[in-house]
C-alpha cells in the first residue's frame, strides 16, 4: 500500500473520529452531569442535518444553514429536556433507555411525516470545495480537513469552557455533587437545560457537517449514535478526555481496519477469502476492541474505577 | 490458651495519601466480644470492609479459622462463616422480612441453583427463618416488605440474617446506629448472649453498650490501633483519654 | 394484597385464553391472516419471556437480546438451506428440516454464545452493561451483514417451512399451536424459576447485590445462569420467527429488535409472568390497527411508550392488577 493511501485513510479515520467526538462529547457530558443515558442523541444529529439542508437550500448559503443547524438542534434539545428528559433524571437506566428510544420513534416518524422519505442533499460550500495535495502524492478533500479542524476547535473550546468559565465550574460541580451546587444557589434546572442544549447543538453541528458528505435522511443518526456509545464506553462514561481519545481510537481503528485487515489476511489466505474474512472482521473490529477494553477495564479507559 | 478465630496482622490500606489502615493487628478469640472504637474517620469501616472482603488490603494478612482469606471474595468469606451486618441497612427491599431471612437460610444450605421447588412451600427454608425472626422479635412482622419496616426493625432484621448464616464469627458494623435507648438496651442484652454462639467483632459508637458488652476493646485513631485491652484498661489509658475520650487531663 | 394477586391471575387466564381462542375462531371462519397475527404475538411474547428472565427477574438490562433472537433465526434458516440443497451441515452431518432438532440447535447455540457474552458483560454494570450487550449484538449483526454465504444483508429465505413430526406446519393453525405450546412451556419455566431458590437469589441480587454476596451467594454466578437461560429461550423464539416468516435477515439481529423486546416487556408489565404476552399483544395490535390507519404508526407507538414509561410504570398488567408483590 502506498504512503499516500495510508495517509488518506488515516485522515479519513481522523475525520470520522472527530465527528464521533462531537456526538460523544454531548452524550458523555449529559451522562456525567445529569446521569442520563440519551438514545435520542442521534435524532438531534438528524435535526441538525435537516435544518442545515433546508435552510441552505432556501437561502443558498451553507453557512446560514450551519448556523441554523446549531440553533435548531439546541432548541429541539431544550424543548425535549423541558418536556420529557427532566422527568427521567431520577429514574433508572431502563426507564431512560425506553423513554429516549420512544423519542427516537417520535423524531424519526415525525421527520418522515414532514419531509418525506426521500433524502435531501447538501452541497459542500464553494469555499471548501477542492482538494489539497498529500505528501507522497495523492490529494485530500479540503472539506474533510475542515471537519477535522472544526473538531479540534470544539475540543479546545470545550476544554476552555469547562476549565475556565463560570458555566464550566458549575458543570464540574454538578458532576461531583448535585446537592452542593443547588446549595450554592445555582438554578440546577436551568443548568441542566443548558447542558442538554449544548450537547444537542454539538450533535446538530456534527449532523450538518456530515450532511454535506452523505445524504440527509431519516435514520441517519442511528449508526452514528451507536458508534458514539461505543466511544464513550471505551473512554469511560462522563469523561470528555475519554470521549476524545475513544472517538479518535474508534475512527482510526474502524477506517484502518477496513483497509488493512483484508490486506493483512491476504498474506495467509487466498485473495477472495481474505477479502471476505477481512471485511467481516473489519465490520466487527471496534466492537471487539470495546469488548476487550471493558473485559479488562469495566469502567472504560478514563472512567472512575469503582 | 485457645486459638484465635480471626487473626488480622499488619493490615495496611491507603487511599491516595490517606492511610486508612496503618499496620492494624487484631485477634478475635472464641466466645468474646471485641469492640473496635474510634472517632469518625478513624478507619473502622474500612477495616470491616477488608475483613469481609469488599476492599482489598495493600499489605498484611487476615486469617479466619486458620485459613488465609486473601483471594476470597465477599461471598466466599461469608460461606466460610464470616457474617457481617451493615452500618446502614442493606436488605432486599421488595422481599418480606421472612424472605430476606430465607435467602440467608438457603445460602447456608448452599442450594441457590435449584430451579424447581417454590420457596414459599419449602418448609426447610420457612421454618428455620421463622424461628430466627421469632428469636429477634420480628415474627409478627414476617410478611412485611423490608422497605416498609421501621428503622429499628431493619436493624433487627440485619441481625436475623446474620444469625441465619450460623456463622463462626460476626462482624457487626454499628448495630445500634439510629436505635432509641430502649432498642439499644434490648439489643445489648441480645448481643450479650450471642457471643456464646460465635465471637463478635463489634464496631460501635454507643459507649454504654461497648463498655457493657466488650471483653476487649481496641481503639483506632487515624488508621492505627493506639490501645488495646480490657474495658478497665481502656478507660484508664491516658493516651485514649487524650486522643479520643476528649479528656483534658 | 390478596385481591391484586387474584386479579392478576384472572388477567393472565383471560390473556392466555384469548390468545388461544381468537386463532381457533379465525381458523374456523377461514381467516388465516388472524392466525398468523396471533402466531406473531405468540413468538414475540416467547422472545420477550426469555428476556424477562434476565431483565424482569435479574434486573439485567440486556440491550442485545436481538443477538439471540437472530441467532435462533439463522439456525433455522441455515439448517433449512442446507437440507434444501442436500448439503451436509456440520462436521459432515446431514442437515434436517425437523423442528425439534432445529430448536435444539438454536437453543444450544444461543446458550454457548451467551456464556462468554454474559461472562464478559456481567463484569460491568449499569450503563456499561447496557452498552456492552448492545456492542456484542452489533458485532453479530455486522457479521451477518457482511458474510455472504448465508445471504449477507439480503437475508436468507426458507423455501418450505420446517417440519414437526405428526404436525402439518405448513398450515397456519397447527404451526400456531406449536408456538403456543412453546410459549406456555416457557411461561411455566419462568414461573418455576421465579418461585425457586434460584429465582429468590436472582431477584434479591436485583434488589441488593451487596446483601446477596454478604450471605454467601455470588451474584455473578446466579446472573450468568439467568442470562444464559434467558438467551436460550429468546433463541428458540428466533427459530420459530424465521419459520413464521420463512425468511431470516440481519434485521432480526438489529438493535431496534433488542429495543422492541424491552419495549414489549415494559408495555406489558416488567417481571410479571404474563407481562411479555400482554406487551406483545398490545404491540402487534397497535402495529396492525394503527398501521392500518396511518403509515406513521411508530410515531404513536413512541408517544404511547413515552406515556407508559413516564406515567404507568407497571405497564398494562400493572394497570389491571396493581403493584407486583413478593410473598
Amino acid at each position: 500500500m502506498s504512503l499516500a493511501l495510508l495517509i488518506e485513510q488515516l485522515l479519513n479515520g481522523l475525520q470520522l473520529g472527530v465527528m464521533l467526538f462531537l456526538m460523544a462529547a454531548g452524550l458523555t457530558l449529559i451522562f456525567g452531569v445529569m446521569g442520563l443515558i440519551n438514545l435520542a442523541h442521534g435524532s438531534l444529529y438528524m435535526v441538525g442535518a435537516f435544518a442545515c439542508a433546508i435552510v441552505a437550500a432556501a437561502t443558498g448559503s451553507f453557512w446560514i444553514g450551519l448556523a441554523a443547524s446549531l440553533v435548531a438542534a439546541a432548541a429541539a434539545g431544550a424543548i425535549v429536556e423541558v418536556t420529557v428528559i427532566r422527568r427521567l433524571y431520577d429514574r433508572d437506566h431502563l426507564d431512560q433507555v425506553l423513554a429516549t428510544f420512544a423519542l427516537i420513534l417520535v423524531f424519526s416518524e415525525g421527520t418522515r411525516w414532514v419531509f418525506g422519505s426521500f433524502p435531501l442533499y447538501l452541497d459542500i460550500p464553494p469555499l471548501l470545495q477542492g482538494a489539497v495535495p498529500l505528501p507522497g502524492g495523492g490529494q485530500y478533500q479540503l472539506y474533510r480537513l475542515a471537519i477535522i479542524g472544526v473538531g479540534i476547535a470544539v475540543a479546545i473550546g470545550l476544554y476552555l469552557l469547562i476549565s475556565r468559565t463560570r458555566l464550566g465550574m458549575r458543570i464540574r460541580a454538578g458532576e461531583s455533587d448535585r446537592e452542593m451546587i443547588a446549595a450554592l444557589g445555582v438554578d440546577i434546572k436551568t443548568l441542566y437545560t443548558v447542558v442538554f442544549a449544548l450537547g444537542a447543538a454539538l450533535a446538530g453541528l456534527a449532523g450538518a457537517l456530515v450532511g454535506a458528505l452523505q445524504s440527509v435522511q431519516v435514520g441517519m443518526g442511528e449508526p452514528v449514535l451507536i458508534l458514539a456509545f461505543v466511544v464513550i464506553v471505551i473512554g469511560g462514561i462522563g469523561s470528555i478526555k475519554g470521549a476524545l481519545f475513544g472517538a479518535i481510537l474508534v475512527g482510526v481503528v474502524d477506517t484502518m481496519g477496513r483497509v488493512l485487515l483484508p490486506q493483512a489476511l491476504s498474506l495467509m489466505l487466498p485473495p477472495s477469502q481474505a477479502g471476505l474474512v477481512g471485511g467481516a472482521l473489519a465490520s466487527m473490529l471496534i466492537y471487539i476492541v470495546m469488548a476487550l477494553i471493558l473485559a479488562f477495564r469495566p469502567s472504560g479507559l478514563f472512567g472512575a474505577q469503582s | 490458651m485457645a486459638e484465635p478465630v480471626l487473626t488480622i496482622r499488619e493490615l495496611e490500606k491507603s487511599f491516595g495519601a490517606l492511610k486508612a489502615t496503618d499496620g492494624v493487628s487484631i485477634d478475635l478469640m472464641p466466645g468474646e466480644i471485641h469492640a473496635l472504637i474510634g472517632p469518625n474517620g478513624a478507619g473502622k469501616s474500612t477495616l470491616i470492609h477488608q475483613v469481609s472482603g469488599s476492599i482489598k488490603p495493600d499489605r498484611g494478612t487476615i486469617h479466619f479459622l486458620g485459613q488465609d482469606m486473601a483471594g476470597l471474595d465477599v461471598a466466599a468469606r461469608a460461606r466460610f462463616g464470616l457474617a457481617r451486618s451493615f452500618q446502614t441497612s442493606s436488605l432486599a427491599q421488595e422481599f418480606s422480612a421472612l424472605r430476606n431471612v430465607m435467602l440467608a437460610v438457603q445460602a447456608k444450605q448452599g442450594s441457590s441453583l435449584r430451579v424447581f421447588r417454590p420457596v414459599m412451600r419449602d418448609r426447610s427454608l420457612i421454618e428455620p427463618a421463622l424461628a430466627i425472626l421469632e428469636r429477634v422479635g420480628l415474627a409478627g412482622r414476617a410478611h412485611v416488605p423490608a422497605a416498609e419496616l421501621s428503622h429499628g426493625e431493619r436493624r433487627q432484621l440485619e441481625i436475623a440474617i446474620a444469625l441465619a448464616l450460623e456463622p463462626k464469627a460476626f462482624l457487626l458494623d454499628e448495630p445500634m446506629a439510629g436505635m432509641g435507648p430502649e432498642g439499644s438496651k434490648v439489643l445489648t442484652g441480645f448481643l450479650d448472649d450471642l457471643r456464646h454462639e460465635a465471637p463478635i467483632l463489634l464496631v460501635e459508637h454507643d459507649m454504654d453498650a461497648v463498655f457493657a458488652l466488650a471483653d476487649r476493646i481496641s481503639v483506632l485513631v487515624y488508621g492505627r490501633i493506639i490501645a488495646s485491652g480490657t474495658v478497665e484498661e481502656i478507660r484508664n489509658d491516658p493516651e485514649v483519654r487524650r486522643a479520643y475520650l476528649g479528656d483534658a487531663a | 394484597m390478596k385481591a391484586t394477586g387474584a386479579r392478576e391471575i384472572i388477567a393472565n387466564a383471560t390473556i392466555a385464553l384469548l390468545l388461544l381462542a381468537v386463532p381457533l375462531a379465525a381458523s374456523a371462519m377461514g381467516e388465516p391472516f388472524y392466525v398468523t397475527l396471533a402466531t406473531r404475538i405468540t413468538i414475540l411474547a416467547l422472545a420477550a419471556a426469555g428476556l424477562n428472565i434476565a431483565l424482569g427477574l435479574g434486573g439485567l438490562v440486556s440491550f442485545g437480546h436481538a443477538a439471540f433472537f437472530g441467532l435462533g433465526g439463522y439456525a433455522a434458516g441455515i439448517m433449512a438451506a442446507h437440507a434444501f440443497n442436500a448439503e451436509p451441515f456440520f462436521l459432515g452431518l446431514d442437515s434436517t428440516t425437523s423442528m425439534p432438532v432445529i430448536w435444539l440447535v438454536a437453543i444450544v447455540t444461543c446458550g454457548l454464545v451467551a456464556l462468554p457474552i454474559g461472562a464478559i458483560s456481567l463484569r460491568t454494570s449499569g450503563v456499561y452493561f447496557i452498552m456492552i450487550t448492545l456492542a456484542f449484538a452489533q458485532m453479530i449483526y455486522y457479521f451477518a451483514n457482511s458474510w455472504p454465504a448465508y445471504g449477507g444483508q439480503d437475508g436468507l429465505p426458507i423455501f418450505i417451512r420446517n417440519t414437526f413430526p405428526g404436525v402439518n406446519t405448513a398450515q397456519p393453525l397447527p404451526f400456531f399451536l406449536l408456538c403456543y405450546a412453546a410459549l406456555l412451556l416457557a411461561l411455566l419455566m419462568f414461573w418455576s424459576l421465579r418461585n425457586s431458590r434460584f429465582g429468590a437469589a436472582l431477584q434479591a441480587a436485583r434488589q441488593n447485590s451487596v446483601r446477596v454476596s454478604a450471605v454467601g451467594i455470588a451474584p455473578f454466578n446466579v446472573r450468568l445462569v439467568a442470562f444464559v437461560i434467558s438467551a436460550m429461550v429468546t433463541g428458540l423464539a428466533g427459530a420459530l420467527f424465521a419459520d413464521l416468516n420463512r425468511f431470516v435477515s440481519p434485521s432480526m439481529l438489529s438493535w431496534h429488535m433488542s429495543g422492541e423486546l424491552i419495549v414489549l416487556i415494559v408495555l406489558g408489565g416488567i417481571g410479571r409472568l404474563f407481562g411479555p404476552v400482554a406487551g406483545a399483544m398490545l404491540f402487534v395490535l397497535l402495529e396492525h390497527f394503527l398501521g392500518g390507519v396511518t403509515e406513521r404508526w411508530q410515531l404513536f407507538l413512541g408517544l404511547i411508550l413515552l406515556g407508559v414509561v413516564l406515567f404507568a410504570r407497571g405497564g398494562l398488567l400493572g394497570m389491571i392488577a396493581g403493584k407486583a408483590r413478593h410473598g
